[in-house]
Order: structure tokens, then C-alpha cells, then sequence
């Protein structure tokens, strides 16, 4: 067990390391602004008197790497500080919109990965078949689709046609957890619409590639039905590639949070950020950017830990 | 057929079990294929598909308890009939005629559900590379049950401690522990006995015997067959036992039927087919190995002579050569023995230059060769050229036969235009290939044609010395007859000295000046070819010698006979 | 003599083309009608594109063929140049991100070692924030032009560009004929284009298709956004965006420009699926 401790923590390690640098670029970013945000902020007119107090009040006259690690530190303690725009503080704001967005993707998710797991099995099982087909058809044009296309769809035929489902999705702390489930059902459809395709083409692919393989003629050799070929034979050894495909997925599932949100007015995190941006609020932006990368660098450690520990030969040394 | 029965084995010990099964009078027929078939639709890039016939209406019959050998060289189509017997082909491979009768019933006409309840129960599969054969994601032991298990033939216990009787008889060490291992975690040659097993633990009527011993190296691929031999021979079950080998499948089968392009040549029993052949194609087979080459006798001058050399992988951390120090004079040929892991394409690499190594010297023509490919002066790597294993990947696939030969031309010599074409037109002269062929890409070419073009190419650089690794080992026999016959003829002719590296002992003899014996990245053994090959020999040059297959029944018996009596007496 | 007879391979494309299945030559033809669209559109649109024609929202009409926008702009006429303007931007995206990505990915797997090591690591960093996020971080710091657009867009697409083209150059990198080329003495620039990219390019080019695709959905997504494609450039995403409101009204004017983008990704998805199994000269199974 000894080194597959080791590979796994080489893999932690390089993704402290990915986040540490990518904070410095978020950072780093800033500095690279025409000006500095104080120009920015009060534009062109602002006397040069002004601009100096506001630098001092946010403190731009210290040294880059100075402000860079107290930047860190603050937000290592969960303090994002204060809103450009209106003065508020960052991690109010960014909390109870963390949890909508968090609540959003693991609904999507919910709904597409066994969904998804399913038919790209049935996909590989019946491959080259009508079903395969149907299913290659339908997959290819959701992946084809942007996401508020689809987004529009769903809205036109299930709330503006049927009416059956809320357009946009107007939660708050106060909402309760039926009503936030059904405002929140057009985007999470929305949502796994998208990612489900990809997974569902991502994981037969990767079962059928492991068809080509030669234990699995010898399962058939075997006199094996092919369900138990597929199951037994090929499924195992295709978890590690499934398990991938579906991290990945969710990893990609929080891009596509952010157009979802702004096409429902989701109270979350994603519209948080096109906000921001629309203001150049950037320690919002900073801020917001930062979580997502995190959520994303977590992610894809978890996938390549996973494929570690699905691997045998890792599993079993010599 | 039945009345011509010889014990082949007669003078082997037998189990009283087999002896039975083994009488004359028991004998009836297993296995009867009838004008069989098969056909296969090929999709050649930038054409429309088309449909081959693989297999022309070949027929054969095997009787309970008994061994056939299917020979041929590559596209023959003895694997394709060797799955045919399971009703099993391969993608895009058709059966598409005869039948295959399997204890008297046809087994194409028994349907999907018919077949499945028969493979893995009546017949039973070994395929050519264990290590690609096994699930890397089960344990041995319950791959190794699996299809006993499935077809409900005793329960769960009972069927392992058949499995591991069978380790046993197959000569696996720890039988007891090493069905809980996992695949990676055993060697080549075990795996290929554990998938022997796996194919016995049914205690099926017949099995596949694909190609069993050829990834193996010859010391190992000696004990596997002994093993693969003595299992059949003792459980008494029917084989139909597949190989490109003439002199393996010698040492396994009662009769032999030689296939060539999908039809039936010859077929006899073992002993008629290999001293008296009838057929051209035959006789060729069995005398392949015949090639006439005298021991040079000239002026020595040495032009390549490597000193002390030593080189590894990752920083000197895993040694792949140790102090190697070899000689090879203008215009003879070394040749490098070794199986894999000898070391002897890391000391290509070093002396071509890919790798440095981390100690010891190169002197080539005279001159000491910089360590490092980037160092090394045009002069110098036009002098020395390469010749690689696999002629596929030797040569872009984007290029044609004329831009391959001729880029050495324009890159050494600065030779274009009609200069240029007229030089590789002599080149494919040379190389017994017509003009036409030069406007062809390497796909439109057979085996044997590609690599005669990257003889040709390499030859078109005018090189003092060519390093020919493993050249003719992706090579169909006769094919690689005619290979080395060029080589030494054009080597005759330009006078240009050769390396030749190889894990193949009969090549060796065929053609080598000298040799030297690579183990474990020493050289053991060094010098002519009459001193390496004349006794005394050292242990392990010994085993070498003793573990290639010779043209002749009965082989295996002696030597592994000769071997034990030798360790009993160490 | 020198080139890889490209005659000949678009000559076999040709053919095979006529072979090719109904969803390819579908494909095919909207990529066509698409780009005849892009060329000739001030020929094709009724009004110019930025041209406030009537009153906001008007239905379709004969005068009118979709109605008008939020501002009182030809929803036609936008459409048109929409065309233009959207795929005029992904492709010079695109095309600048497989300029920066597959040199940089041949580079890595010709000399592997460090280059390929400092290229990688770089790769890893800048893939482990999420694109659009990025984007939207760069575009926050840079402003909403469109030469900034594209640089940003190209530059962090090219990661993608990179890890494909050096997974499978190092795949070709180690063959036997790339180091038959460089025992020969062959400097780094003969290997990478003589060598290697004839050889990767079937490849290159389907993944041009499928990085066109995102390019012009991120695009699009961005512009919808509003920090895209800025007004009063007639663009897709941001057309989707002005006319929202629309939809609630049962109206599905605001699902055209949509439509028209997905149709286009629809089809070079089918154009990209037929040519690389044809490329790959396989039958699965």
C-alpha cells in the first residue's frame, strides 16, 4: 500500500500547489490592470488628491507581494472583503449564494448521472444497433446546443405552453424546501440536459474501447453471455474511465451553472459573477473566481485519485 | 487416417488414466470440419470496402485424445480456423460456408445460445499472449474457474482444487497462493501455463491452442511447451495447436496440416511432414534455416569497438548495460544474442547514439564517437546507419517508397531531381524491387518489401556500418530467409560491416562472423562464431543453445531430459 | 514530390464524400449555406445592420420578415449579419489558438525533456481554473473588445489545442521513422513538419472542428451574457439576450438565433463524426 500512499499524496500536493497558483494569478491579474482599481473606480476627472486617498484606503500603496499575502491570509480565514460596487461584505454576499449554486449542481447531478451511467451502458450494449443510434442523435445535438438554447426550450414548452413550471427562479432564505425544489426543477433540467450527454457519450466510449480488448474475446471464449461479458469483464475495468468522465462532468457542470443562473435569475454564485464582471467588481470577481477554480481543482483530484485507486496494478503492487 | 496411428510419445511415461483413453480401439472422431469458409470484409484507406476470403473450403478431422498442428505464416488463416471450431470469428470475419461438426453435431447451426453452452464446457481456448488475455482486473483464481463455474460443472471448492492440481501438473510455483494473485502479478511464462489450466479446469474434449510459447523467449518457451505438452498428454484431452513454427509444433502434435493463403498445402503426420515433406512449400518450411555463410577470413581492421560500456535508465538508477566491450572488423558482421532484458537494443541505442551511455567509450572508423546524437558530425551518422525491428513503424506512413529512399540521398549528398530518381531507382535494384514500386506508400507493400526498403534506404547513405535490430523477427520464416540472404550479399558487394542484434539463435548461426552472448546486460560470451558455438560453454549459453527448437520429433524430449540429468548430477 | 500529395488526399476526400452518410452531407450543407451567408450578407440583408427600422418588438411581417429587436433593429437583418460577425470571431479565435496550441504542443513532443515539462506544467495550471470562468476573470481586468475577446479566448483554448496535439505527436514521436529521422541528423523543424504533423493532421483537423464548435459556443455564451460581443455588432448570444423577454410571451423569435446556433453545431458535429471515422479507416466492431 506503501506507494500508492505516495502517488496519492504527490497528487494532493500538486493540487495545493495548482490552487496556490493559481490565487497568485487571480492576483496577479489585478496588477495588471491599466492604472489601478482606484483610477479605475473614480475615472478619468478624479483628481490626483482623490485617487491618493482612495489608494491608501485600499490600501495600494503598500508592495505588491505585501498586499498579495495579506490578500491570501484574509481569504484563507474566509475574509473576502468588501464589495467595490456597494460596500458589502464579500462573504455575506457570496455565502448563501455558494449554497443555491452547490444545491443547483448536485440536483443536475443527480438527475444526469445515472441517467447518464444507463444509457451510455445500454448505448455500448446495444452498439450499432436503432437504439445506439437514437441515442448518438439525441446526444450529439444537446452537446451541439447552447445551454440557454436549451434553457429557452424548457421554458417555452414547460412554463410558458404546459405552465407547470416556474420561468424564473426566484428563491430566498425564506423559501421552503418544495418551493425552492420546483423553482429550481427548469435549471436543473436545464443543467443535466447538457452534461448528461457527454457523460453518456464519454462512458460508452469508454466501455466500448475496452471491447476491443483480448480478455474480453476470452470471457466470450468462455461460452459468457454478453451482458455478463459487459458487466463482469468490461464495467470493472471501465469504472476508473467512468468515474473520470463523471468528475469531469461535474467539474463542467459549474461552467454551465453561470449562463443557467442568469437565464433563470438562480440567486447563486455564477450570476454573482457575470455581475460583477458587467461592474468590474473585482474583488467579487477575485473572490468568486477563486471558489470556483477551488471547487474545480478538488474536483479533478478527486478523479485522478479515483483512477488510482481503481487501478489494480497500483492496488496490487508486485 | 485412423488405421496410420503412431505413438509418437511412446517412450515418455504416461498416466494409466491416459493410456486408456489413448488405446486404438477408443478412438472416434471429435472435431470434423467440412469445406469451411470464411470470409472478411477489408476496408483499404481511400477505397470502397471489400470482401476477402480468408479460409478456401478447408476440411480436417480430429480424433478424441489426439494433437493436430495448424501451420502457416501470417495470413494463412490457421487462427481464424482455430476459432471456426468454437463457431467464433472475429470483427468483421464471416463463416460463411461448410460446417464444423463437434461431437457430431454441427455446431454453426446450434445458434447463439447453443454455442455459448458449448465453448468454455466441450472446447476450450489458449491464447497467444496470456498477458493481454486476462482481465487485469480479477484475480487468477476466479478467472481460472469462471467458465467451469458458469456452465454449473461442480461447485465452487471442488472446481479450485481442480485448478490447483492442474498449477501443479503445469509446474506453477506456490499452486496453492497463485491463483489469488493478479494478472500483472505473475510472469509471461506463468501466465501462459495458468491460461493452460483455465483452458483445462472444464475438462473440456478440445482445446484452441493459439500460438501458446511465441511471445515467450526460447529458455522459457522450452519449459511452457514441456508443460502445454505433458498436461495434454495426461489429461488426454484433443488439441488443435496453432503456430507459425514448424519445429515447435513437431514437438506437440500426432499430424500437422500446412496452411498457406487460407488452403490446405500438405498434411500428414508429424513425422512424414518434417523428414519427408511432400510439397515445395513444405520442404521450404523445413529447411529454412539452411543458409550458407562462411566464416570470413580477412584483413582485420576494426571498425566499430566499444570499451567498458555502461548505460541505464532515469539518471544511472536502473542499469540496463554493464561493461560491455566488443569488437567488429570492416565488412563482417557481429551478431548480439539475447532474450529480452539482455540488453542488446540498449546497446544499439547507446552506439547509435539515442542514449548516452554513463561510462565507457565508442570508437567508430577510426575515430572516438561523441556520446551524445547531437554532438556527432553528419560525416559520422551517415556512416552508421539503423535498421529497425518493425519495418511498419519504421517508415512514415505519409511518404512514399521514392521520397523514403531518396531523403538520405538529398540530405548526405545534396543529389535532387532526376539524379536523385535514377539513384533510387539502382537502390531498388538492389533490393530485388521493381521501379514501379516507387511511387507506393509503405501501406501498399508487403512485410518483407518494407523492410527491403529500409535496407535501401539505409544503404543509400553509404554507411561503413549498419545496426540491423531484431530485423527480421516481425518476419514470416521464409521471408526472413530472403531478407538475410540480401543483406549478406549486399554486404558482399558494398563491403559495409553489420551489427546484427537478435534474440534468435538460428539467425545467428546463419549469418554471424562473430558473436556475442548478452545477459542481463553482460556480455557472457564473446568471439567467433566457431569459438561462442563449439564447447565448452558456460551455463547460460548452454541453456540458450539447448532451448532452440530443432526440426526434429522428439526434440523436446531430450533436452529436457539432457537438462534434468544435468541438474540431478549438479 | 516534396508535400504529401495533398491532391490526392482531397482527392480521395472527394470521393468518399459522395459515399459519405445523408448526416454528413446535411452537415455539409448548412456549414456551406452558413458560410455563403457570412460572405454575402449586406447582399442578403434588407437593412444595414445596426439601423433602427421601427418601433421595438414589432411581429414578423412582410416588411419586417422576424419582426424588430428591443431597440427596433430587422431581427432579419441581424440574423444575417449575425452570420458574419459570430463566425468571423470563433474562426480567427480558432484559428490563432491551434497556431499558438499545436506549435507549442509539436515543440513539446519533438524535444520533450524540460520544454516539454515547462510547457506541460504552464498547460496544467492555466486548464485548472475553469474556461469560462477565467474568461470571465481576464475579460473583467481587460474590458469587453473584441480583439481582447479573442486574444483571451485563443490563448486559453490553445491549452486544449496543446494537450491534444502533444498527446498524440508524442505517440508519432516515438516511432521508429521519427527516430530513423533523427539518427539521420534531421533538425527539429524537418521533424515536426515533415515527420510528425502529416501525420497527426486527420486528427488536427477534426479537433478544429470540435474547438471551433466551443470557441463559438463560449462565444456565444459570453455574448449572451452581455461581455461578449458588445453592441451594436449584430451578434447571436447577445440577439438571444435582447429579445429574452419575448419568450415568456409564447414568442419564439428570441429561439432563432439560438436555433442558429446549435444548427451549426449540430452540423459540424455530423461533418466531424463521418470524418473521423473515416480518417481512422476503421470499422468499430
Amino acid at each position: 500500500m506503501k506507494p500508492i500512499a505516495k502517488i496519492i499524496g504527490q497528487r494532493v500536493a500538486f493540487g495545493a500547489l495548482t490552487l496556490w497558483i493559481v490565487s497568485l494569478i487571480i492576483f496577479a491579474g489585478v496588477q495588471l490592470l491599466p492604472g489601478d482599481i482606484a483610477t479605475e473606480l473614480l475615472g478619468q476627472s478624479a483628481t490626483p488628491e482623490t485617487v491618493a486617498a482612495l489608494r491608501k484606503s485600499l490600501g495600494l500603496d503598500v508592495p505588491a507581494y505585501l498586499r498579495y499575502f495579506d490578500w491570501l491570509s484574509s481569504m484563507l480565514h474566509g475574509n473576502f472583503g468588501t464589495a467595490l460596487s456597494n460596500g458589502r461584505d464579500i462573504a455575506e454576499l457570496i455565502k448563501p449564494r455558494l449554497y443555491n449554486t452547490l444545491l443547483l449542481a448536485a440536483s443536475a447531478a443527480a438527475i444526469s448521472v445515472p441517467l447518464a451511467l444507463v444509457g451510455g451502458i445500454v448505448a455500448a450494449l446495444y452498439r450499432n444497433t436503432f437504439v445506439d443510434r437514437a441515442i448518438n442523435v439525441v446526444t450529439l445535438a444537446s452537446i451541439s446546443f447552447p445551454e440557454f438554447f436549451v434553457a429557452y426550450i424548457l421554458i417555452l414548452f414547460l412554463a410558458v405552453h404546459a405552465g407547470i413550471l416556474p420561468s424564473l427562479s426566484d428563491v430566498d432564505s425564506t423559501t421552503s424546501v418544495l418551493d425552492r425544489l420546483i423553482a429550481m426543477a427548469l435549471p436543473a433540467l436545464t443543467l443535466a440536459v447538457v452534461v448528461m450527454a457527454h457523460m453518456l457519450r464519454m462512458t460508452r466510449t469508454s466501455i466500448i474501447n475496452l471491447l476491443g480488448n483480448q480478455y474480453i474475446e476470452t470471457a466470450r471464449l468462455k461460452g459468457l453471455p454478453e451482458w455478463r461479458v459487459l458487466v463482469r469483464h468490461a464495467l470493472p475495468n471501465a469504472l476508473a474511465p467512468i468515474a473520470t468522465v463523471i468528475v469531469l462532468n461535474l467539474a463542467y457542470l459549474i461552467t454551465g451553472v453561470v449562463v443557467v443562473e442568469v437565464v433563470f435569475v438562480y440567486p447563486g454564485l455564477g450570476q454573482l459573477i457575470v455581475d460583477s464582471v458587467q461592474k468590474r467588481d473585482i474583488p467579487v470577481v477575485q473572490a468568486c473566481s477563486l471558489i470556483f477554480a477551488a471547487t474545480y481543482i478538488l474536483l479533478n483530484l478527486t478523479s485522478d485519485v479515483l483512477s488510482i485507486v481503481m487501478n489494480p496494478r497500483l492496488m496490487h503492487p508486485k | 487416417m485412423s488405421e496410420k496411428v503412431v505413438y509418437l510419445h511412446g517412450d515418455a511415461p504416461m498416466g494409466e488414466a491416459c493410456s486408456k483413453d489413448r488405446s486404438p480401439g477408443d478412438q472416434d472422431t471429435l472435431l470434423n470440419i467440412r469445406d469451411l469458409r470464411i470470409e472478411a470484409t477489408v476496408y483499404p484507406p481511400g477505397e470502397n470496402p471489400k470482401d476477402i476470403i480468408l479460409v478456401h473450403d478447408v476440411s480436417l478431422t480430429l480424433k478424441r485424445g489426439r494433437v493436430l498442428g495448424l501451420i502457416g505464416e501470417s495470413g494463412a488463416g490457421k487462427s481464424t480456423i482455430g476459432l471456426a471450431s468454437m463457431g467464433y470469428a472475429r470483427g468483421g470475419v464471416r463463416i460463411t460456408g461448410g460446417e464444423v461438426m463437434l461431437n457430431d453435431r454441427d455446431i454453426l447451426k446450434s445458434g447463439k445460445v447453443g454455442l455459448r453452452s458449448l465453448r468454455g464446457r466441450e472446447i476450450c481456448y489458449v491464447a497467444q499472449s496470456a498477458a493481454a488475455a486476462f482481465n487485469p482486473a480479477h484475480r487468477l483464481m476466479d478467472q481460472v474457474v469462471e467458465a467451469a463455474l458458469f456452465h454449473a460443472m461442480g461447485a465452487r471448492t471442488e472446481i479450485e482444487k481442480r485448478a490447483i492440481a492442474l498449477f501443479k501438473k503445469l509446474g506453477l510455483p506456490y499452486p496453492e497462493n497463485i491463483g489469488k494473485r493478479f494478472p500483472h502479478q505473475v510472469s509471461g511464462g506463468q501466465l501462459q501455463r495458468i491460461m493452460t489450466a483455465m483452458a483445462l479446469c472444464s475438462e473440456p474434449d478440445l482445446i484452441v491452442f493459439d500460438e501458446p510459447t511465441t511471445a515467450l523467449d526460447v529458455t522459457t518457451q522450452i519449459e511452457v511447451l514441456a508443460a502445454i505438452r505433458d498436461a495434454i498428454r495426461d489429461t488426454g484431452v484433443a488439441a488443435l495447436y496453432i503456430s507459425h513454427d514448424l519445429a515447435v509444433v513437431a514437438q506437440v502434435a500426432d499430424e500437422i496440416m500446412v496452411l498457406r493463403h487460407g488452403r490446405l498445402v500438405e498434411q500428414g503426420i508429424t513425422q512424414q511432414v518434417i523428414n519427408q515433406p511432400l510439397e515445395q512449400y513444405t520442404r521450404a518450411l523445413v529447411s529454412v534455416h539452411h543458409i550458407d555463410h562462411e566464416e570470413r577470413d580477412r584483413a582485420k581492421a576494426s571498425v566499430l569497438s566499444v570499451e567498458g560500456l555502461t548505460a541505464g535508465y532515469g539518471d544511472g538508477a536502473v542499469k540496463v548495460l554493464c561493461d560491455v566491450t566488443l569488437n567488429l572488423n570492416k565488412g563482417e558482421t557481429l551478431a548480439v544474442v539475447g532474450e529480452s532484458g539482455s540488453g542488446k537494443s540498449t546497446l544499439a541505442r547507446v552506439i547509435t547514439g539515442l542514449l548516452p551511455p554513463s561510462g565507457g567509450g565508442i570508437q567508430f572508423d577510426g575515430r572516438p564517437l561523441p556520446r551524445l546524437l547531437a554532438e556527432r558530425s553528419k560525416e559520422d551518422l551517415r556512416k552508421l546507419q539503423m535498421i529497425f525491428q518493425t519495418a511498419d513503424i519504421a517508415m512514415n506512413p505519409r511518404q512514399t517508397v521514392a521520397k523514403i529512399i531518396g531523403r538520405p540521398l538529398e540530405f548526405y549528398f545534396g543529389i535532387r531531381g532526376a539524379e536523385r530518381d535514377r539513384r533510387v531507382f539502382e537502390l531498388l535494384e538492389k533490393i530485388e524491387m521493381g521501379q514501379d514500386l516507387a511511387n507506393r506508400y509503405p501501406a501498399e507493400l508487403s512485410g518483407g518489401q518494407k523492410q527491403r526498403v529500409c535496407i535501401a534506404r539505409a544503404l543509400a547513405a553509404k554507411p561503413k556500418l549498419i545496426i540491423c535490430d531484431e530485423v527480421t523477427s516481425a518476419l514470416d520464416p521464409l521471408v526472413a530467409n530472403g531478407i538475410l540472404k540480401l543483406l549478406l550479399s549486399l554486404q558482399n558487394d558494398e563491403g559495409v560491416a553489420l551489427l546484427f542484434i537478435t534474440h534468435d539463435l538460428a539467425t545467428v548461426k546463419s549469418i554471424a562472423d562473430s558473436i556475442a552472448v548478452m545477459y542481463r546486460g553482460e556480455v557472457v560470451r564473446y568471439g567467433t562464431k566457431a569459438e561462442v558455438l563449439s564447447p565448452p560453454f558456460d551455463p547460460y549459453t548452454e541453456l540458450l543453445l539447448s532451448s532452440v527448437p530443432e526440426m526434429e520429433v522428439g526434440w523436446l524430449d531430450k533436452a529436457i531430459a539432457s537438462r534434468r540429468m544435468e541438474s540431478a548430477g549438479n | 514530390m516534396t508535400l504529401l500529395q495533398p491532391s490526392g488526399f482531397i482527392r480521395t476526400g472527394a470521393r468518399k464524400f459522395a459515399s459519405a452518410p445523408l448526416s454528413a452531407k446535411f452537415g455539409m450543407a448548412v456549414i456551406i449555406l452558413y458560410v455563403l451567408t457570412a460572405v454575402f450578407a449586406p447582399h442578403l440583408a434588407p437593412y444595414s445592420e445596426a439601423e433602427i427600422v421601427s418601433a421595438p418588438f414589432d411581429p414578423w411581417s412582410a416588411q419586417f420578415l422576424l419582426g424588430t429587436d428591443n431597440l427596433g433593429r430587422d431581427m432579419f437583418t441581424r440574423l444575417v449579419f449575425g452570420a458574419r460577425n459570430t463566425l468571423g470571431i470563433a474562426l480567427m479565435t480558432t484559428i490563432l489558438a491551434f497556431s499558438i496550441g499545436c506549435s507549442a504542443g509539436l515543440a513539446a513532443a519533438t524535444f520533450g525533456g524540460w520544454t516539454d515539462q515547462l510547457l506541460s506544467r504552464l498547460v496544467d495550471v492555466l486548464m485548472a481554473i475553469p474556461q469560462l470562468i477565467f474568461a470571465l476573470l481576464l475579460l473583467s481586468i481587460f474590458g469587453t473588445s473584441i480583439p481582447t475577446l479573442i486574444i483571451v479566448i485563443a490563448i486559453l483554448d490553445s491549452t486544449r489545442v496543446f494537450r491534444l496535439t502533444r498527446a498524440i505527436g508524442m505517440n508519432i514521436a516515438v516511432l521508429d521513422y521519427v527516430e530513423a529521422a533523427r539518427l539521420r541528423g534531421e533538425g527539429p523543424i524537418w521533424i515536426m513538419t515533415r515527420e510528425i504533423l502529416p501525420n497527426i493532421a486527420p486528427t488536427l483537423i477534426a479537433e478544429f472542428g470540435l474547438r471551433f464548435c466551443f470557441v463559438f459556443l463560449l462565444i456565444s455564451g459570453l455574448s449572451f451574457l452581455g461581455l461578449g460581443i458588445q453592441p451594436p455588432t449584430a451578434d447571436w448570444g447577445s440577439m438571444v439576450r435582447d429579445s429574452a423577454t419575448l419568450i415568456t410571451y409564447g414568442d419564439i423569435t428570441p429561439l432563432l438565433p439560438a436555433g442558429a446556433i446549435a444548427l451549426l453545431a449540430v452540423a459540424i458535429n455530423l461533418v466531424v463524426d463521418w470524418f473521423l471515422h473515416w480518417a481512422s479507416g476503421l470499422k468499430e466492431d
